[in-house]
């Protein structure tokens, strides 16, 4: 039985950069400065690597930790939990029932974003007015969620990032993307004050800063990959 | 509402024919834990409930010295790592095995569970049709996790004994009986999953699951108003 010597085990994700779900498994490894490795998974087919890792889903990310692959990303944040438990900081909180609100916050973001983002994007064919409706909703309770979770230090996390500041924090790009795009205001700071505050602050946070890009490049990604429905609308000011 | 006390009290807010009540009392009745037990009519109003789960007015809700935590596999997770020392651990030791427990939990919900409610979902034939078969085959993936967690034994999805997966599935096992006798849909099969179906015997034998489980009877006979009542059709068999 080979020993345990996570600090010289090679860690790498599989997945692509414009991925909420690829996002959120970097910004755990930075946070607790797992060094690790990035395998773009190509556009079109899916690699071998992929199939092999991810049999059931053959979707990104993957994490493959000592050789042994990791799937789901939600999965792959209380994995680092654990896997990384020594090093700080812990991403989920040691309490019970703050654990249980967080995870309860992180599902309710994966029920009501991906699919209204997509449309927003006019990557799926939808009401857009609707689908910005409805993120502006989902916003507006994670504000309320936001005052609970008691974010002392200006985070959902009491001790600073945690599970659902990363759970959240990886869509912001796409929030700020569809925003442009669609000349709406959805992270705004006269509906959810401080939301709209959280989200400057994790932006420029050392973990997240290298691995969720400038809303640009979403927009230009969404652009060249979301067909001729995604029009960045011109705005004078921000 | 909290009343002076130990401060530990158990409540559980519930439906009886709710599958995601059977895993929360079953994951209690595993744990030895006592509770109260308080059914809840989903049509009319219940001032407790709407307080408790604000955001989604469902069931179950386990409240903990009137905290809720809300959301079946939340409420079970939170179960365990609030009684550390009552019974046994529902996730193993291991990181990587906690990750599959993990994978395999949210997948009965993601998979098994949306195909599922599909074969009901519109009077299509040919649509309830393809649920059956999505059905049939995440019950296919699930026989497979079964054989890569269960270990030698090849008794539990948690391996030495009863664990998350276990109870995350097992929820489910008297709407897999009500399914087949009141429309001969199998989603467990001697012949294709034998696996699970001795697995599914295994399960209703244990006290802490017949404790947990709706009178069958009664269940059936609600199933058939509902199929009535929605004029359902039983899909041809492939």
């Amino acid at each position: 039985m080979p020993s345990e010597k996570q600090e010289e085990a090679a860690v790498r994700v599989l997945g692509r950069w414009p991925s909420p779900y690829v996002i959120r498994v970097l910004i755990a490894l930075n946070l607790k400065g797992v060094e690790h490795e990035m395998v773009a998974e190509p556009k079109g087919n899916k690699s071998e690597l992929l199939l092999a890792s991810n049999p059931v889903h053959k979707k990104i990310p993957v994490l493959i930790h000592n050789g042994r692959p990791i799937s789901e990303s939600l999965v792959i944040l209380h994995t680092s939990t654990s896997a990384w438990a020594s090093q700080a900081p812990a991403i989920l909180p040691s309490d019970p029932h703050a654990r249980a609100a967080e995870r309860f916050w992180a599902q309710y973001v994966d029920d009501k974003f991906p699919t209204a983002i997509r449309v927003l994007r006019g990557r799926v064919v939808g009401d857009k007015e609707e689908a910005a409706a409805e993120v502006s909703a989902a916003l507006w309770q994670l504000e309320g969620a936001f005052v609970e979770c008691g974010g002392g230090k200006g985070y959902f996390g009491s001790d600073g990032v945690g599970y659902l500041d990363i759970a959240l924090g990886s869509h912001v790009g796409w929030i700020r993307a569809v925003e442009r795009i669609n000349g709406v205001s959805l992270l705004d700071a006269a509906k959810v004050p401080r939301l709209a505050a959280w989200a400057d602050r994790l932006c420029a946070h050392p973990a997240v800063v290298d691995v969720l890009p400038d809303v640009d490049r979403f927009i230009e990604f969404s652009v060249q990959n979301d067909g001729a429905l995604a029009k960045p609308v011109d705005e004078a000011s921000k | 509402m909290a009343t002076a006390g130990s401060g530990d009290e158990l409540k559980v807010l519930g439906a009886w024919a709710s599958p995601f009540l059977v895993r929360v009392l079953f994951a209690l009745q595993l744990k030895g834990l006592r509770y109260e037990y308080v059914e809840v009519d989903l049509k009319e109003k219940n001032e407790l409930l709407l307080a408790s789960n604000p955001v989604h007015k469902k069931i179950p809700v386990l409240l903990h010295a009137g905290k809720p935590v809300c959301e079946s596999q939340l409420i079970v997770q939170y179960i365990d790592e609030a009684f550390p020392a009552s019974g046994p651990s529902f996730l193993p030791a291991d990181t990587h095995a906690r990750a599959v427990a993990r994978f395999w939990g949210a997948y009965v919900d993601d998979k098994l569970l949306s195909s599922w409610k599909g074969i009901f979902a519109t009077k299509d034939e040919e649509e309830n049709a393809e649920a059956v078969r999505q059905t049939l085959a995440a019950a296919d993936a699930l026989e497979g996790a079964f054989r890569e967690c269960s270990g030698e034994k090849l008794e539990w999805f948690g391996g030495d004994g009863v664990g998350y997966v276990d109870i995350v599935l097992g929820g489910l096992v008297p709407s897999m009986n009500v399914l087949e006798l009141a429309v001969g849909i199998k989603v467990v099969d001697p012949d294709r999953t034998p696996l699970l179906a001795a697995w599914k015997d295994r399960f209703c034998a244990l006290d802490a699951a017949k404790a947990a489980m709706p009178p069958l009877d009664r269940l059936l006979e609600n199933a058939k108003k509902y199929l009535a009542e929605i004029s359902f059709k039983t899909p041809a068999s492939k």
